[in-house]
């Protein structure tokens, strides 16, 4: 399944995405009005899974390097800009900015560290891992993010939405997530459609060929992993101000790397619309499994979880690549001929 | 006449076996010069040193008067040799276009501008039309094509290819050979080829270097080379005469 | 701090670590023959863990004699999980293959806290508090049994592989895969043999831990990680390194928890896979199974 292909679709099948998408887009931004605040709620969520699963499907998908830590690039991001917001009252958006350079440089560590002495494959996800769960307990025994008692943000009630500060009602956080969603998703095509997509899906596909076809590998798999670090780092941002606390144990647990793979493995590693598929797909039935569970009265810890372990297991098995793509080509939608 | 490629002296172990033992040629510009030999005689590991792929222990290897031995593998590419696999391989996920346009982004900065070099291109070698196509479902000709084509697309000045016609046909060979006489008739491109079917090395090459458990043992013309009773015994066989 | 106290500390790292060895033994062996990365390899121990800490808080039967049955009963569970669910994927991409594990071990962890809950629970033998003098070491003595248990059911495995006629033919499926099949070896069967045998080290290194922590479902993905960093430390396909990796994490993570604070062992034995994987990615006794 060629990305590149099915984003350069002409006549037909091109107005046909664009209807759907803007439909989708519409629905979207009206969402706030029609549903209730605990559905709003599942949208946030969603947007959320879709917004760092694309975020690491820049890595994976793109240039086919197996990241399985990158909730370390969304806690650096989280406790950043909440030091800095607690410690010093700068703001989220100034915070983000603050994040950025050191998530980057540790993606750039990782990627410098593993692309020169050979670490690939699954080895290169071990060692994600690896850095993950240093930075899990290091936090937990840092004194400026207050360790494993937890980093809370101060919230005040105000009367209005402060979009500065990211503070206000779920609503305010909904068009936020939204924005950096599909801004994300510009930049995803955008990224596809340049000379950086093209050497990227060249490398994962194949590695010496592409070096042999004049690809300088290593440079281009350090971009992949420094821009999927940036904007993984933006979703750790929103995360410390939406749920205002931080805990080492959960903020950089692999159970949140793992969370942020399931949407574009589901939807489709590599694709365009894969992830956010996978993530309305995931985090919809997850969502509507709890509501159940609640209605009957059952309250199971875990039971989210083998949900979604089920899920990533049928994928696997079942559907390769992933949900997208078949459904792609039965709607007409891809030009590319298998 | 200048030497484009200038290979001196180079060497290869691998541990205790010695693959390539102090080999020395020369390749002119505009000129089809084929290695032949055995399997295992250090042919494509001849190759993989010339286009980066393995470093040589001794030796130089100089590219257009300047050094190349050392060099990374898109390195020597950017500097202008672009090479083929022995076992194919295009990349199978991406349309026939998206490949060559990979190869064409060596030197056009746009990718516009690199996919409208990839359209000449493909016209050229017949593969337009199925452009859309993934490269795993061609054909194994259309896909050593295909890989041709990328190669080029990279705009070299020379051209490696190694055994680009084994597996075909011998009409299939006759038509590969056709396009790469045209090619080095027509721009002047510079082509080393690894190749054991004779039909094809008779055909192209103007000089011909045979290699035997490491070390060279002939180099001439074609002609000359095939009568050599070291050639012979080596590799060809009194049949092949 | 008084030298004893460091032998004690020292022994007891030994000793846990040789059960940790036993652990990353059965990886090994899955990777060095079958060539799965086993993701789910703490998971399947936890099992092992909670079938001892139902066996012992139900029937009261002690651990260490449960070893063998509770091996036995993972034994099948591999040869299963191989035979049914990861054989066909032997063809598919390595991040299909490591992806499908994952899974698995997400089902497991949560499922095991589905039905045990998060709370620990623990296996308090007759002998739990008990201690041998030896000379200046006080040996604690359930560590000293599950170390013991583990070298023990180490060189079972070792002669098994050694001198059996399957443990050859499996050993000649890891060296030549084609070259068995030619002469007509069962390849699939082998595969799911040595990932059962895999499972049961887990499975007794799983009855022995319990003697020495306490069973949490999180327990689970920490001995992934461990077991990982052990075999690549000892060298990926040697069961000698195996133990060796794992004797040397036991001790680091002893004098770590001794040296610095208790919760921050696990930091230096991820420094050191960092090490290993840049520096000398074959470990220290890396190669084939041998």
């Amino acid at each position: 399944m060629s990305a590149a292909s099915l984003t350069r679709l002409g006549g037909d099948d091109s107005r046909r995405i664009v209807v759907l998408l803007a439909l989708l887009l519409v629905a979207l931004l009206a969402a706030p009005w029609v549903v209730n605040d605990y559905l709003l709620t599942v949208l946030i969520l969603i947007l959320y899974s879709a917004f760092t699963g694309q975020a690491w499907n820049i890595m994976m998908g793109f240039a086919g390097q197996l990241s399985l830590g990158h909730a370390l690039y969304a806690g650096l991001g989280a406790y950043v800009s909440a030091v800095l917001f607690v410690d010093f009252g700068i703001g989220p958006w100034i915070g983000f900015l603050a994040a950025v350079p050191v998530a980057v440089a540790c993606g750039a560590v990782i990627g410098f560290l593993a692309f020169r002495f050979g670490v690939a494959g699954v080895y290169f996800a071990i060692l994600t891992i690896a850095f993950a769960e240093f930075a899990r307990i290091g936090f937990d025994h840092l004194a400026v993010v207050n360790a494993s008692a937890g980093l809370f943000l101060p919230v005040h009630q105000t009367a209005h939405n402060d979009v500065w500060h990211l503070r206000g009602d779920p609503t305010m956080f909904y068009y936020v997530i939204l924005a950096a969603s599909i801004a994300a998703f510009v930049l995803c095509r955008l990224l596809l459609k340049s000379r950086m997509g093209y050497y990227w899906l060249a490398i994962r596909e194949d590695e010496q060929a592409a070096r042999a076809a004049g690809v300088p590998t290593f440079r281009y798999k350090m971009y992949a992993v420094m821009i999927s670090a940036a904007l993984t780092s933006f979703a750790g941002v929103f995360y410390a101000f939406f749920y205002n606390n931080l805990f080492p144990e959960q903020v950089f647990n692999i159970g949140r790397s793992i969370e942020m793979i399931l949407g574009p493995v589901i939807g489709g590693i590599g694709t365009l619309f894969g992830p956010v598929l996978g993530a309305f797909v995931l985090t919809g039935l997850a969502e509507t499994l709890n509501a159940v569970m609640a209605a009957v009265g059952l309250d199971i810890p875990g039971a989210k979880q083998v949900f979604y372990g089920i899920c990533l297991l049928v994928v696997i098995v079942a559907l390769p690549e992933g949900v997208w793509p078949p459904l792609a080509r039965r709607l007409g939608l891809t030009k590319a001929k298998p | 006449m200048t030497a484009l490629l200038s290979v001196e002296r180079i060497s290869k172990r691998f541990r205790g076996l010695v693959a390539v033992d102090s080999v020395s040629f020369e390749v002119t510009k505009g000129e089809i010069f084929a290695v032949i030999g055995a399997n295992g005689a250090g042919k494509t590991t001849l190759f993989n040193m010339i286009a980066g792929a393995l470093e040589p222990d001794q030796g130089s290897i100089t590219f257009d008067g300047a050094p190349i031995h050392g060099l990374a593998p898109d390195a020597v590419c950017r500097r202008g040799i672009a090479r083929t696999f022995q076992l194919v391989r295009p990349f199978p996920a991406l349309s026939v276009e998206d490949n060559v346009v990979v190869g064409a982004l060596a030197h056009r900065h746009g990718v516009s501008e690199a996919r409208d070099r990839a359209h000449a291109l493909l016209q050229r070698f017949d593969l337009f039309d199925r452009r859309h196509q993934l490269a795993s479902a061609l054909t194994l000709p259309d896909r050593k094509r295909l890989e041709v084509v990328r190669a080029l697309a990279t705009e070299p000045k020379l051209l490696l290819l190694d055994e680009v016609v084994a597996g075909l046909r011998p009409t299939e060979v006759d038509r590969l050979v056709g396009v790469l006489k045209e090619l080095n008739r027509d721009s002047g491109l510079t082509i080393l080829m690894i190749e054991h079917v004779m039909r094809a090395v008779m055909a192209l090459a103007g000089r011909v270097l045979v290699l035997d458990h490491g070390t060279a043992i002939a180099e001439g013309t074609p002609d000359a080379v095939v009568r050599d009773p070291a050639v012979v015994q080596s590799y060809l066989g009194a049949e092949a005469v | 701090m008084p030298v004893d106290v460091y032998l004690n500390v020292v022994v007891a790292g030994i000793l846990t670590g040789l059960v940790y060895g036993l652990m990353a033994l059965g990886l090994s062996v899955i990777f060095g023959v079958v060539r799965v990365v086993n993701f789910a390899h703490g998971e399947m121990m936890s099992i092992a863990m909670y079938l001892a800490v139902v066996l012992f808080s139900a029937f009261g039967l002690d651990p260490l004699l449960m070893l063998v049955p509770i091996a036995a009963v993972m034994f099948a569970f591999g040869y299963a999980l191989q035979a049914g669910l990861i054989n066909p994927f032997i063809t598919r991409p390595e991040h299909s293959q490591f992806l499908l594990i994952v899974a698995l071990a997400i089902i497991i962890v949560n499922a095991l806290l589905i039905v045990f809950g998060p709370d620990a629970q623990t296996v308090q033998t007759s002998y739990a508090y008990d201690s041998f003098q030896l000379g200046p070491v006080l040996v604690d003595a359930s560590k000293a049994y599950a170390g013991g248990a583990a070298i023990a059911f180490a060189a079972a495995l070792f002669a098994f592989f050694r001198f059996s006629r399957v443990g050859t033919a499996i050993r000649a499926c890891a060296d030549n895969y084609t070259g068995a099949l030619v002469i007509g070896l069962d390849v699939k069967h082998l595969y799911a043999l040595t990932f059962a045998l895999g499972a049961a080290c887990v499975g007794a290194a799983g009855s022995m831990m319990t003697l020495i922590v306490d069973v949490t479902p999180v327990l689970g993905p920490t001995y992934t990680l461990l077991a990982f960093v052990i075999v690549i430390t000892g060298g990926l396909g040697s069961m000698a390194g195996a133990l060796l990796g794992g004797i040397l994490i036991g001790l680091t993570e002893a004098l770590a928890g001794l040296m610095f604070t208790p919760s921050a062992k696990s930091m230096f034995a991820f420094a050191i896979l960092v090490l290993v994987l840049l520096f000398r990615p074959q470990g220290l006794l890396g190669q084939r199974l041998s």
